[in-house]
This record gives C-alpha cells, sequence and structure tokens, in this order.
C-alpha cells in the first residue's frame, strides 16, 4: 500500500481554495475512489456528484489534473503518484460546492431544441422499417451520456462564456441525431444558424479529445451540420438543385 | 431549528417521486391526461437506474422468432417466478410490453434492427425466445433519453436533487410530500392529489452491490411508514456477473447479454460447470451438449439454451457452489469467456466490440482487460429487489388511497426472481398505468389540501431532518453516518445475502436492530449546502427500514424459492408455493410479517402455463 495526496477545490459559491488530502492507495483504485475514500475519513461533507461508477452516466465530472474526465474512468495507476493529484469542479459552469458545479443551463438549452417529428409510420401496423445502416451514425450520437465533459473544455463556453449565444457540443450532437434519424421530419438548420450559434465553432476538436464516449463529436456531427447550414443558407444553387432532385 | 424561509412550496394534481425509466413514463402519461404533474429525483435528470441497463428491454414483438407471444412471455416471467408472481400483473406485463416498446421507437428511440429492417432482439436468460429488444448494450441509456426527451416537451415540473423524505397524509390518503434540496438543504413541502412513488431498489443495503448511492430503498420506506404494505421482500436478486477484480470496481455489473452472446462460464479448472445441474423445471428447455447450446447463441431456433442462460438465482448459486468448493478464480470468482468465440466466428473480435461496446470498455478501462482476448473474472452482485410495495395489479394503487407505485419498488410481478430484460419493460408498462390512473384519482378526488394536522407533519418532519446536523454541537457520542452505513452493508451481505440460514439470518436482523438504535445518535458534520454526510445519515433510516423488512420475510419463509435460498431449507415447498409474505407496521408501531394466501388463477391463465411447460 502507498499513500497519494489528492489536492481537491473546497468551497462554495462565494470562494474556496485548494487542499491536500492523504489516502491510501490500492491496487484498481480510480480517483472517485480516492474522492469516497476522503469522504468517508477526514471530509464527511466533501460534495461530489456521482451514480454509476462505471462510465454509464455521465454524473462525475470534473478536472483531474487540469483534464476533464469523469472521475470513475480515471486510474490512479495512470496519475504519477509522488505529485499530488489535483481534483476540480468544471470550469465552464457554476460552482455549487467542492466538486459540483451548476449544470442547469445545459437542461434549458435542450427544452429549446425542436422535438422529434417522426414521419408516418412504413407498415399498417404502425411500425416503421429502418436499415441498420442508416442508424449506424446516429447511434453513435445516441451514446451521449450528458457528463458535459465536452461543454466544459470547448473555449466559447468556458473561455467566452457565450452561453446565451452557442448550444455547445454536446447539443451539437443531440441537433445532428435528430437531423439525421431516419424518421424525423422537421428541420433545425434556421436555429442552428442563428440561436445555437454553430458559427462560433472553429473546429479545434477539443471536445471531440475530451469525450468518454469516443463520439467524433466535431467530424461526423458539427462538420454536417455546419455544411448542411451553408447549404441552406449560403448556396442557392445548391439548394435549386436539391429541390429539384428531392435530393 | 428551521426557518419559515427554509421551505419552498409546490403545487401539483400528481406528484412522482422517481424519474427513471417508471417515474418519467408515468410523468408523461399523467401529463397527457391533462394533470399538472411535478416529478422528483434526488440525482440531475437521466441520471437514474434507468440509464445503466445494458441487456434490453423484454417484449414479445416476435420480430425474430414468429413463434413468440404474449402467452410465452407470459409463462416465462411465472416459470422464473415460482409461480408467486401476481399473475394480473404478470398477464398485463406480457400483453402490453410490445406496444410500449413500438410506442418509445416512435417517439424517437432507435433499436437495432434486424436483416428486414425490424426491432431485433437478443437472447437473454429464462426467456424461451429471442425476446429482448435492445440497443447494443446500452438499452437503458436509450430508453431513459427518449422518455426524458419527451418528457422535457410537456410541461413537467422536473425538480432535480430533491429527496423526499416523508409522505403526509389527511385520513387514510396521501396529499402531499415532504423533502429536501440538495444544492442549498431547503426544504420543500409538496402538496398532491395524488403521488406516484417510482423510487427504484434497495441494493445499497449490500455491500456487494450494482446499485448506486440512490437506492437506499426511499420509496418502499415512504409506502411502509404512510401505512402501505410491502410484499415479496426476502426475494432480492444477485445477479450471477458483477465484475470481482480490481477490488474498487467489485460488483459492477457484467450484463447477461455476455451469455446470450455465447459467453460461458468455466472454473479455475477450464470446466463448463454449468452442465452439471440443471434443475428439474427447465430440464427440456435446455441443451444437452456445448454444441446445441452455441447452435442457440446463434439464432438456430431448434435448438435450447445453454445453461449458462438459466434463471440468475440458479446461476448465481452454481458460482457460489463452485467457488466454496475452491475451484473459483484468482480473486474470488469465476471464468467468464466471450473471447473463446474466435474459435467459432471469423470475425470473433469485431463481433464482440460490435455488439458488446460498453462491455468491452468497461473491462478495458477498469479492469486492463480485453475481452475479446481473454476472459473476464465475476461473481454475484447484488442487482434488483422483486419485494416492493404491494399494488393493485390494473391501477398501480397502493393499499393507501392516493399512492400509486411502479417500477423496481412496486411488488408483484416478478415474484421470486425477475427474468433479465422484464424491469424495462416492467417501467414501461407500470409507470404508464401509474400515470393514467393517478391523473384519474386526482381529478375525481380532487385536491386534500392541508390543515393545521398537516403542517404539524412538516414541522415534525423537519425537526428529524436536522436532528443530524443539530447533533454536532450537543456531540453527546454520536457516530459519522458512514461507518454506520458501512456495518449494515456488511451484516447484510454476510448474514443475509445469497445463501441463507435461520441462525444467521436472526444475528442479522439483531444488528439491523441495534444499527437502528446507533443510527437515532447518528452526527453529520458541515452545513445544510451540499453535504453527503448529511444526507447518507437520513437515507440511513430508509436502508435500515428495508434491511429490517427483507430479513424479516426471509426469516419467516422456510423453503428455498427463486432468488430465496435456504440452506436449512434446501428446497421448495408447495405449501408456501400459494403464499406471499406481507410487511406492514402492526399497531405498536413495530413491523409484522403476516402471511396470505395468493389469489386462485383464471383458468385460462392456467392452461397457458400447462401449454409451455
Ligand atoms: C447496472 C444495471 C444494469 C441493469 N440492466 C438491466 C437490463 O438490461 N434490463 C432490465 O430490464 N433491467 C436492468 N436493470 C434493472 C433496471 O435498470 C432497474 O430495475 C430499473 O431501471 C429501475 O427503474 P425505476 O424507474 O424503477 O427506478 P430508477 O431508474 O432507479 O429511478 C429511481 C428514481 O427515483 C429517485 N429517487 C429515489 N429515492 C428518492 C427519494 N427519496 N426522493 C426523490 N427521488 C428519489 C432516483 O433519484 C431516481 O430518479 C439493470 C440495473 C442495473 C443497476
Ligand atoms: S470543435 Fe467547436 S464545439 Fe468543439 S471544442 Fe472546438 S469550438 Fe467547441
Ligand atoms: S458528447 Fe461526449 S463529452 Fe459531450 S456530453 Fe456527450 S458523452 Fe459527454
Ligand atoms: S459515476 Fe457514472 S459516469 Fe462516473
Amino acid at each position: 500500500m502507498t499513500t497519494g495526496t489528492f489536492r481537491i477545490w473546497r468551497g462554495d459559491r462565494a470562494r474556496g481554495e485548494f487542499q491536500d488530502y492523504e489516502t491510501e492507495v490500492s491496487e484498481g483504485m480510480v480517483v472517485l475512489d480516492a474522492i469516497h475514500q476522503i469522504q468517508a475519513e477526514s471530509a464527511h461533507d466533501l460534495a461530489v456528484r456521482w451514480n454509476c461508477k462505471a462510465g454509464k452516466c455521465g454524473s462525475c465530472s470534473a478536472e483531474v489534473n487540469g483534464n476533464p474526465r469523469l472521475m470513475c474512468m480515471t486510474r490512479l495507476a495512470d496519475l504519477d503518484l509522488s505529485e499530488p493529484v489535483t481534483v476540480e469542479p468544471l470550469q465552464a459552469f457554476p460552482i455549487v460546492k467542492d466538486l459540483v458545479t451548476d449544470v442547469s443551463w445545459n437542461f434549458e438549452v435542450k427544452k429549446r431544441i425542436k422535438k422529434f417529428t417522426p414521419r408516418p409510420p412504413d407498415a399498417p401496423d404502425g411500425t416503421w422499417r429502418i436499415a441498420q445502416e442508416d442508424i449506424d451514425r446516429v447511434q453513435e450520437f445516441r451514446k451521449c451520456i450528458e457528463c458535459f465533459l465536452c461543454q466544459d473544455v470547448c473555449h466559447v463556453l468556458r473561455d467566452h462564456h457565450l452561453h446565451d449565444e452557442f448550444i455547445g457540443p454536446r447539443f451539437f450532437v443531440h441537433v445532428a441525431a435528430l437531423e439525421m434519424h431516419p424518421l424525423d421530419t422537421e428541420n433545425r438548420l434556421e436555429e442552428l444558424k442563428n440561436a445555437d450559434g454553430i458559427g462560433y465553432c472553429n473546429i479545434t476538436k477539443c471536445c471531440t479529445k475530451v469525450c468518454p464516449e469516443h463520439i467524433t463529436i466535431t467530424d461526423n456531427a458539427i462538420i454536417p451540420l455546419k455544411e448542411r447550414v451553408v447549404d441552406e443558407f449560403y448556396d442557392p444553387l445548391k439548394k435549386i438543385f436539391r429541390v429539384l432532385t428531392g435530393k | 431549528m428551521a426557518q419559515a424561509s427554509d421551505f419552498t412550496r409546490h403545487e401539483h394534481d400528481v406528484l412522482i417521486i422517481g424519474a427513471g425509466g417508471a417515474g418519467l413514463r408515468a410523468a408523461i402519461e399523467a401529463s397527457a391526461a391533462g394533470a399538472k404533474v411535478g416529478l422528483v429525483c434526488k440525482s440531475l435528470l437521466g441520471k437514474a437506474h434507468t440509464v445503466m441497463a445494458e441487456g434490453g428491454v423484454a417484449a414479445a414483438l416476435a420480430n425474430v422468432d414468429e413463434r413468440d407471444d404474449w402467452k410465452t412471455h407470459f409463462a416465462d416471467t411465472m416459470r422464473g417466478g415460482q409461480y408467486v408472481n401476481n399473475w394480473r400483473m404478470a398477464q398485463l406485463h406480457a400483453q402490453q410490453a410490445p406496444d410500449r416498446v413500438r410506442e418509445l421507437e416512435a417517439w424517437g428511440a432507435l433499436f437495432d434492427r434486424t436483416p428486414d429492417q425490424r426491432i431485433l432482439q437478443w437472447n437473454f436468460g429464462g426467456h424461451k425466445y429471442p425476446r429482448l429488444a435492445h440497443v447494443g448494450d446500452r438499452t437503458g441509456l436509450e430508453m431513459i433519453r427518449t422518455l426524458q426527451d419527451r418528457g422535457i416537451h410537456m410541461g413537467i415540473d422536473v425538480h432535480m436533487e430533491c429527496t423526499i423524505v416523508r409522505l403526509i397524509k389527511k385520513g387514510d390518503r396521501v396529499v402531499g410530500a415532504f423533502g429536501y434540496d440538495r444544492e442549498r438543504g431547503h426544504f420543500r413541502v409538496f402538496q398532491a392529489n395524488a403521488i406516484v412513488l417510482a423510487t427504484g431498489g434497495i441494493g445499497r443495503a449490500f455491500k456487494i452491490t450494482s446499485n448506486s448511492w440512490e437506492y437506499t430503498g426511499d420509496g418502499h420506506t415512504l409506502a411502509y411508514d404512510a401505512g402501505a404494505d410491502l410484499i415479496d421482500m426476502e426475494y432480492v436478486q444477485f445477479h450471477p456477473t458483477g465484475m470481482v477484480w480490481p477490488p474498487s470496481v467489485r460488483g459492477i455489473l457484467v450484463t447477461e447479454g455476455v451469455r446470450g452472446e455465447g459467453g460461458v462460464l468455466r472454473n479455475r479448472d477450464g470446466k463448463r460447470f454449468m452442465f452439471d445441474d440443471i434443475p428439474e423445471l427447465y430440464k427440456n428447455q435446455t441443451a444437452d451438449s456445448e454444441e446445441e447450446g452455441w447452435r442457440y447463441t446463434q439464432g438456430d431456433r431448434n435448438s435450447r439454451r445453454p445453461p449458462e442462460l438459466l434463471t440468475r438465482d440458479h446461476v448465481a448459486r452454481c458460482i457460489v457452489r463452485e467457488v466454496k468448493a475452491g475451484r473459483g478464480s484468482p480473486h474470488g470468482g469465476v471464468f467468464l469467456d466471450i473471447a473463446w468465440i474466435k474459435d467459432r466466428l471469423s470475425n470473433g473480435e469485431e463481433h464482440i466490440k460490435k455488439k458488446l461496446p460498453s462491455m468491452y470498455h468497461q473491462f478495458k478501462e477498469l479492469a486492463g482487460i480485453d475481452i475479446t482476448k481473454e476472459a473476464m473474472e465475476v461473481g454475484p452482485t447484488t442487482h434488483y429487489v422483486m419485494g416492493g410495495v404491494r399494488v393493485d395489479g390494473d391501477t398501480q394503487m397502493s393499499t393507501v388511497p392516493g399512492l400509486f407505485a411502479a417500477g423496481e419498488c412496486a411488488g408483484g410481478l416478478h415474484g421470486a426472481n425477475r427474468l433479465g430484460g422484464n424491469s424495462l419493460s416492467d417501467l414501461l408498462v407500470f409507470g404508464k398505468l401509474a400515470g393514467e390512473h393517478a391523473a384519474k384519482f386526482a381529478k375525481q378526488q380532487g385536491a386534500g389540501g392541508f390543515d393545521k394536522e398537516q403542517e404539524e407533519q412538516v414541522q415534525a418532519a423537519a425537526r428529524w431532518a436536522l436532528a443530524p446536523l443539530e447533533r454536532q454541537a450537543s456531540s453527546a457520542g454520536g457516530e459519522a453516518p458512514y461507518a454506520i452505513q458501512y456495518e449494515l452493508q456488511e451484516y447484510m451481505q454476510d448474514l443475509v445475502g445469497i445463501v441463507r440460514n435461520e441462525k444467521d439470518m436472526k444475528k442479522g436482523l439483531d444488528t439491523v436492530l441495534a444499527l437502528r438504535q446507533r443510527a437515532g445518535n447518528v452526527v453529520a458534520p458541515g452545513n445544510r449546502e451540499y453535504n453527503p454526510g448529511w444526507h447518507t445519515a437520513l437515507d440511513l433510516d430508509s436502508l435500515l427500514t428495508v434491511s429490517e423488512a427483507v430479513a424479516r420475510a426471509a426469516i419467516e419463509r422456510k423453503e428455498s424459492r427463486g432468488a430465496h435460498f435456504r440452506e436449512d431449507y434446501d428446497s421448495k415447498d408447495e405449501a408456501w408455493g400459494k403464499t406471499v409474505l406481507v410487511i406492514r407496521r402492526g399497531r405498536g408501531g413495530d413491523m409484522e410479517v403476516t402471511r396470505e394466501t395468493i389469489g386462485e388463477m383464471p383458468p385460462e391463465l392456467k392452461t397457458i402455463i400447462e401449454e409451455n411447460r
């Protein structure tokens, strides 16, 4: 057994600072285990969110040594324990307490996005026929666990705080899932361009790099959406062509 | 002391406690019926257990095997539950599950497809035909997200990170609820014409568990405290395959889908031990050679299922047997091998990654194991509680007027053992019925209203909730909540766990009662803002209540049936086969267990069971 030092941000909306905690480290532990151990041993009121402990619920997002991570999927064996491990809350959202941030903005954003609107059923029994290859792409987007790590890392939100004008990578993934859904008939391109601020994204791919679900956010969701927006609003020829050919 | 400003007040026609599959489905239904709906959950929206469900949702769509129909699903569910299920619920569940699944698709869920472009279904333990509609191994996520996204456009008021600790009653009827929000620790008072409990399970009462911090049996306890009946509490499901190594991941689930895809269980000597003991009830339906079992997993309709796909209680006990006999894996489990299918399928590795992507990642990232190349080490983990609030099969109303329950916190559907995939369908079918009937009740009965007496109940609840924080000042020898929780989990696991006997369980019960005394003195340091120590102190109350209920019912049932296995009564007893154990608060305030005879099944359902022997 060895001990590890965890430099954890403690505080509330008003103020806070890093505090060091030492705890024993054993084989296979992840950062979340260390946090829980510290909570049980010496910081009973240390605030942290978690549920599944298996990378499935997206609750335990934080910044570990400065990197946005799921604490339950960050193994201590992969960190340098000769130095203190810093654990701090997400930076793109207001702090509630310790490692917990106020992510309610994300829930509000989603309400604004036009809902799923399917075409009429294909079969008399009220069901649809869909080929697997037509949904593989959308299924990728639907893997999102709403951990908001991508939101945290995107400079438009993190540094420029354009929360009022920009929905962030998580919701581009969501809109892409709706727009590319084989049954959906709604059109969300106008909002993408105006209200959702897709133009702010300059495709740095930081969001893709941190996604624990390995969703290719930029290449598969954002770029195709940008192309659709361009087609729709800036390329009249293509548009006429599409109307004529029905494509 | 609680100040008036500590209380925020809300009024709803229907209040739904719990935002997993059952709660969301109920909320959608009640809202569609025109009710003003409030939805409360302990975590953020979308993080409930339903999100973790992997394997799929059971529904006799008959897309992969046209021989399937609701009758077979009904018979499978009853057999799995060892015939103590509420047969009316089992019937409605089997009949309505297909529509509930198709409806999800209409709301945007994208299930995996068959070659003819319909919803694909796969094999799971205890189901005669491939019946689980799924999305790889992340079906729960697809389900909860679909419901969540539909719900947000219906004007439901969502109160996230809010925990209900008491129901408020007027006479017999429930008229409201009291809770606190995590963020500020402020109190919330809800007035409601009808309430639906959809709080999930109790798995945190045990040490090795697949369940999150939320699963402390709150709904069970709220109902019990309000005077409702609990049934079937002796039946706690231990899923046969949880991770066992490294220690910090112990208990995390390994989906049954692994076995459905051809994964096999082996002991230390490499022997496939599941063929050694096949229960009489399942002899006709189980493969008698490895070859036949493999063909079944690959969709051969004329083959029977491999013994790895027997019911969970049985597989869990076989694993315990191997471990006890010294034939286990190095870390106290057995081996689950899916990598071997490479011998049979040329694209085996790709196939595994495609079919079981989240299992692949889970092992790779948490245990450093590549499941396409190596076997996993697995062992039983506390997973699900069959027992819960007793409800009327058609309306989901409990024995307390205005109080409904659905999903894992309701009892009856699964009897002595739940089949995989039958929980997700349970949530949809009974979530809908609960929402529908709660809205109806709310409309017919109107608001119960709060008088002085209800306000007193609120005040009493507030005093109770603040006590652990206030004890800091007096600090009269109180303990920290985590220590008590930990002890409870240890004792329940050891004494009222997978293999039970009278002596241990009595000791377990005594321990629970002693811990209850100590919990009355628990101290939570810190203030009211987002304070997990305080929350744990409050959760202890429900953990202790459900632990006591499990222990009492398990002591009472002197036979082995389904998930309830006793070494001192190691077989099934016909006389017990028609008995259900009911738990309620007695007049003196103590917990009482009574035996009731299960109502006679109508002849047409009996016939279905006979035809499916
Ligand atoms: C890892 C895992 C894998 C599984 N895989 C499958 C599968 O493949 N197929 C299948 O059919 N089943 C599966 N199950 C079982 C299934 O997921 C659960 O039984 C089911 O999701 C329970 O749903 P529910 O709606 O009843 O409760 P949950 O989804 O757990 O929701 C409970 C809700 O109640 C809230 N709550 C609890 N107490 C309170 C309170 N006091 N105040 C306010 N809110 C409260 C919680 O915050 C939460 O929102 C799995 C379970 C686990 C843990
Ligand atoms: S690629 Fe776009 S959305 Fe992603 S982080 Fe960069 S700017 Fe943000
Ligand atoms: S897209 Fe990826 S990083 Fe972003 S919220 Fe979803 S899972 Fe998290
Ligand atoms: S606890 Fe669920 S993702 Fe970490």
